[in-house]
């Protein structure tokens, strides 16, 4: 048994409308082109007659006798006067002029070659075989079919059929009228159209010439009523109106034998008032216009895109209960929290249920008002709504508070104001990972903006300069628990993308923390006491007394955002390269973060240890404490950062990148140096003197060598920079603690920038043989290649501002290409894996039941429980072990 | 020119055939039917190696894949041959 299958759609059928199909579900044949008369009522036989149903209350459908929400609507047709071409099948209607004879209308196939063709179509089943495989078939018979310049039936010479773009055929310059196609057509005989690939039973190629036109119900085309008591009819009504009109003109110039010269202007007229009916965006002409000069939006603009019925109407669903404004950083709120205007939390609503245990307070709430106030002043929730069993809905104001508050009892339900501590959605588009939406508690502020957290930026990727965000409040209870169990942020800190938390501090947090352990420095009493104000400390930590007065040193002040009981040891940003001992420290006390008990005794907490994506002891508190404590942490610890830094103050400028002269001189000398070196290396590879590497052309032995030089020169002048800037300059602490920015910039700005790149090589694009007029064709030395000598600080020279200019795009346009690349293919993978689930055995099944894999992944792992993608952390264990014996 | 064996480098998992004998049981311990298992090309290159040591493979044979993995150690899993998966 196929159990579990829901629906499964077992055939669909293409087939083509025909004429008299049109006729029998055409309720009414439409003959005027006029659609109300003065009294505002359908016309009858005209585009709004009432046998195509109502759109306007009061009236009864013709047809049905439905009234306006009873009645979906009926078709109806239009008798067209000569003959046109459908838009939509000009490439199948050329084929079939193609390959078919235009005297005898038989496919263009000798017998010998229409049995062994048949033959080989007879193997195919054409309901269940890929309609590409079909296509390529009938495509190779009609290919061979149209190469024949001599009919094989009836032995008639075949002109060549042009197509003009978009709807006009021609032989030899001689326009075929539809008429005439129309006729080739029917004259092809049914057992020839397999060789098209068409099924004689449900489609004759003549239909693909429209002789009827079926119109649209009323409800697909409704007018409407203006304010001014003015109608206004919709885009496809206005274009059938010109079908019908210039039909009838058609119809009348030639019935009273009217020049062919009219007549086929007209006939020209009706074929393009039928193709942009159908589309208005057709190649090769002009799209019909509205009085006021907008394009009409007819059948095919209706459909297609990004505003069209499937990807805004179908795929895209709109929702009530949401706000989005602006975002700002609200530092003392937790991670778990949000601001929400007051005037937005007016407006959002929560339903509430009446029961015989709510009732009291629920009429307390509603005697309250729509805007409620405490003795402060402060925000309380009021009520907005009162809904009635029945589904009525009464809007509660000052004037009915007092009677509404009542009239409840249980089984109604209200519609209350949001609340501190409601459980809200967040969410920050582009939503590319369950992150990006989170649940959160609501705190009511003042201003107009929504505020978070800063340590909450890196899940949802946002920053504040203008970016804005969406709320959405829960209406049911089961998903209010499930937001609160499984979306709350806390829930989302560690990421299932590495295993590792990917909430934490950010920027100054992460400044402040390494400014107040580096080196483990003391505070004054008062300086402790002006940081620990800002979190919630239990117990001042011990100090040390020297003269007589109380200091704290500053690793002991982070401890007390640690928890009791925490054990940890690990490398430190500051040093993350070296191997055992440090490059830059000479105690190894300040690179080794050692946590014993939740208390930090040795080592520097920087971006290892808080910062997202690396931050080990959010991911140790996380493993060993739980979420709670691990948002704990993350709460406090930014309270402290911030606390110190507006006890300490930080601050950086152009200052920052000054470094002596000598310093300047040395690294303009290795520049010179180099630049010659690269000269050397030119004339040794003119001269072929040059040793090709394994696999690589002269020329490519060439670059790389110059490449190593010129990063070299890089790093060298960076080594000199950062030399003469230690950690008492606020952009190498940053640099160093990992809050912003990489040594690098910093030895771009103050020492040297260095080579410029596009696709990883030198510049080399630009004029003949050179990148500027400024050079000699040919000179592939440092400066003309792209190679800057200048540091940011100092300013480029003209020459180096436009190579680096052009290194710089490329980075611009690579950022434009993969977002949109890199978007598409998450889309494509996220739709494939949708509906996949993992059962109780961690078994990957799509929805029928199919095994996708016996174990999630392979190995059962959960990613976002992993440590890192591993599964132990070793070290770990052994460093908590060694403590526990020790105890 | 000698035809290199697929199933030997180092980047192929092992490919085995499940004997009729075993399947049933197998199916059982997997608590699966045969028609939910992935499927395997008969053209897959691993399937014509296999082909090629042991004669000719029935459709509907299970065969039986074993991974590597850094994290579970060794990994198995099960396709059904098939005709005509992704043509």
């Amino acid at each position: 048994m196929t159990s579990g299958i829901s629906k499964r759609i077992n055939k669909i059928q293409f087939a083509l409308l025909s004429p008299d199909e049109i006729r029998k579900m055409s309720q009414v044949k439409v003959i005027t082109a006029d659609t109300y008369d003065d009294d505002g009522y359908p016309i009858e036989r005209g585009l709004m007659d009432l046998h195509m149903g109502v759109i306007e209350p009061g009236l009864k459908c013709a047809t049905c006798g439905g009234k306006v929400d009873e009645c979906h609507g009926h078709f109806g047709h239009v008798e067209l006067a000569m003959p046109v071409v459908h838009v939509g099948f000009i490439k199948e209607i050329k084929t079939f002029l193609d390959a078919t004879c235009k005297e005898c209308s038989r496919i263009k196939l000798t017998e010998d070659q229409i049995n062994s063709f048949k033959a080989k179509l007879s193997t195919v089943d054409f309901s269940s075989t890929d309609p590409e495989v079909i296509g390529s078939i009938t495509k190779k018979v009609t290919d061979e079919a149209s190469a024949r310049a001599v009919c094989p039936h009836c032995g008639a010479q075949q002109k060549k059929v042009i197509l003009d773009k978009p709807t006009t055929f021609r032989e030899e310059g001689i326009k075929v009228t539809p008429k005439e196609i129309r006729e080739r057509l029917e004259r092809i005989p049914n057992d020839d159209l397999v060789f098209f690939g068409l099924n004689s039973s449900v489609a004759r190629p003549e239909w693909m010439i429209l002789t009827a036109l079926p119109v649209p119900p009323i409800n697909v085309r409704p007018s409407i009523t203006l304010e001014t008591g003015e109608r206004s009819e919709d885009d496809l009504t206005h274009k059938l109106v010109d079908i019908i009109r210039i039909s009838q003109r058609l119809r009348e110039s030639r019935d009273n034998g009217s020049p062919q010269l009219i007549i086929e202007d007209l006939w020209d007229l009706l074929q393009f008032h039928v193709t942009t009916y159908f589309d208005n965006q057709t190649a090769g002409i002009p799209p019909a216009r509205h009085r006021s000069g907008r394009a009409l939006r007819t059948l095919v603009q209706r459909l297609k895109g990004k505003d069209g019925r499937f990807r805004s109407n179908l795929s895209g669903k709109r929702v009530n209960f949401s706000a989005r404004t602006v975002i700002s950083p609200e530092p003392f709120l937790s991670i778990n929290e949000v601001g929400v205007p007051e005037k937005a939390a007016r407006e959002l609503t929560v339903p509430v249920s009446i029961t015989i245990f709510n009732v009291e307070n629920v009429r307390n709430l509603i005697k309250l008002g729509p805007e409620p106030r405490d003795e402060f002043g402060k925000y309380t929730a009021g009520v907005n709504y009162i809904i009635r069993p029945d589904g009525r809905r009464i809007k509660v104001t000052i004037q009915n508070a007092e009677e509404n508050s009542k009239r409840i009892e249980p089984g109604w339900i209200v519609e209350r104001q949001l609340m501190e501590g409601d459980i809200v959605l967040f969410n920050r588009q582009p939503s590319l990972h369950r992150m990006s939406m989170m649940a959160h508690n609501v705190r009511i502020l003042s201003g107009q903006t929504f505020r978070f957290n800063l340590a909450v930026c890196t899940p949802y990727n946002a920053d504040f300069d203008g970016d804005e965000m969406n709320l959405h409040i829960i209406q049911k209870e089961e998903a209010r628990a499930e937001a609160k169990i499984i979306m709350r942020v806390q829930e989302q800190i560690m990421s299932p993308r590495f295993g590792g938390p990917i909430i934490g501090g950010i920027h100054d947090h992460i400044t402040a923390t390494f400014l107040l352990t580096h080196l483990n420095p003391r505070f004054t009493y008062e300086e402790t006491v002006h940081m620990l104000s800002y979190v919630d400390v239990e117990k001042m930590p011990e100090p040390e007394i020297i003269d007589g007065k109380k200091y704290f040193r500053g690793r002991d002040i982070f401890s007390v955002t640690l928890p009791e009981g925490l054990y940890v040891k690990f490398k430190s940003k500051l040093c993350s390269s070296a191997k055992g001992q440090c490059e830059y420290e000479e105690d190894i006390r300040d690179t080794f973060v050692t946590i014993e008990n939740g208390k930090l005794t040795t080592g520097t907490i920087d971006e290892a240890s808080v910062g997202p994506f690396s931050g080990e002891i959010i991911n140790k508190i996380f493993r060993r404490f739980g979420q709670e404590a691990a948002a704990k942490f993350i709460d406090r610890m930014t309270r402290l950062a911030v606390g110190f830094l507006s006890m300490r103050g930080f601050t950086t400028g152009i200052s920052d990148y000054d470094i002596p002269e000598n310093a300047v001189n040395r690294i303009r000398e290795i520049s010179e140096s180099a630049i010659q070196r690269i000269e050397k290396l030119i004339e040794a590879y003119n001269s072929n003197l040059i040793q090709a590497l394994p696999g690589r052309s002269l020329e490519e032995t060439l670059e790389i060598e110059i490449l190593s030089e010129t990063g070299k020169v890089r790093d060298e002048s960076g080594k000199i920079a950062s030399a003469y800037l230690g950690l008492t300059n606020s952009s190498v602490i940053m640099a160093r603690s990992g809050a912003r920015a990489k040594m690098l910039n910093i030895s771009e700005v103050a020492g040297m920038v260095g080579q410029q790149s596009v696709r990883g090589g030198r510049i080399n694009r630009g004029y003949n043989q050179r990148t500027l007029s400024h050079f000699k064709p040919g000179d592939i030395g440092a400066n003309a290649r792209g190679f800057v000598k200048s540091s940011y600080k100092s300013g480029l020279n003209p020459l180096e501002y436009f190579l680096h200019s052009i290194g710089g795009r490329e980075g611009l346009v690579d950022i434009a290409v993969r977002t949109s690349r890199s978007g598409y293919m998450q889309r494509r993978l996220i739709n494939a894996f949708e509906d996949l689930k993992v059962d109780e055995d961690r078994r990957v099944e799509d929805t029928i039941g199919s095994v996708i894999q016996l174990k999630y992944g392979e190995d059962g792992i959960d990613p976002t429980r992993s440590e890192r993608g591993e599964l132990v952390d070793i070290d770990d264990l052994i460093f908590n072990l060694q403590e526990a014996e020790t105890e | 020119m000698a035809r290199f064996n697929v199933l030997k480098h180092e980047m192929v998992p092992e490919h085995s055939l499940v004997s009729k004998k075993e399947e049933e049981t197998l199916l059982r311990s997997l608590e699966i039917s045969k028609e939910l298992l992935p499927r395997i090309n008969r053209n897959d290159p691993a399937i014509k190696a296999l082909e090629e040591i042991s004669g000719p493979i029935p459709d509907g044979s299970i065969i039986r894949i074993v991974r590597k993995s850094p994290t579970a150690g060794s990994s198995v899993y099960y396709r059904v041959l098939e005709e005509g998966v992704f043509k």
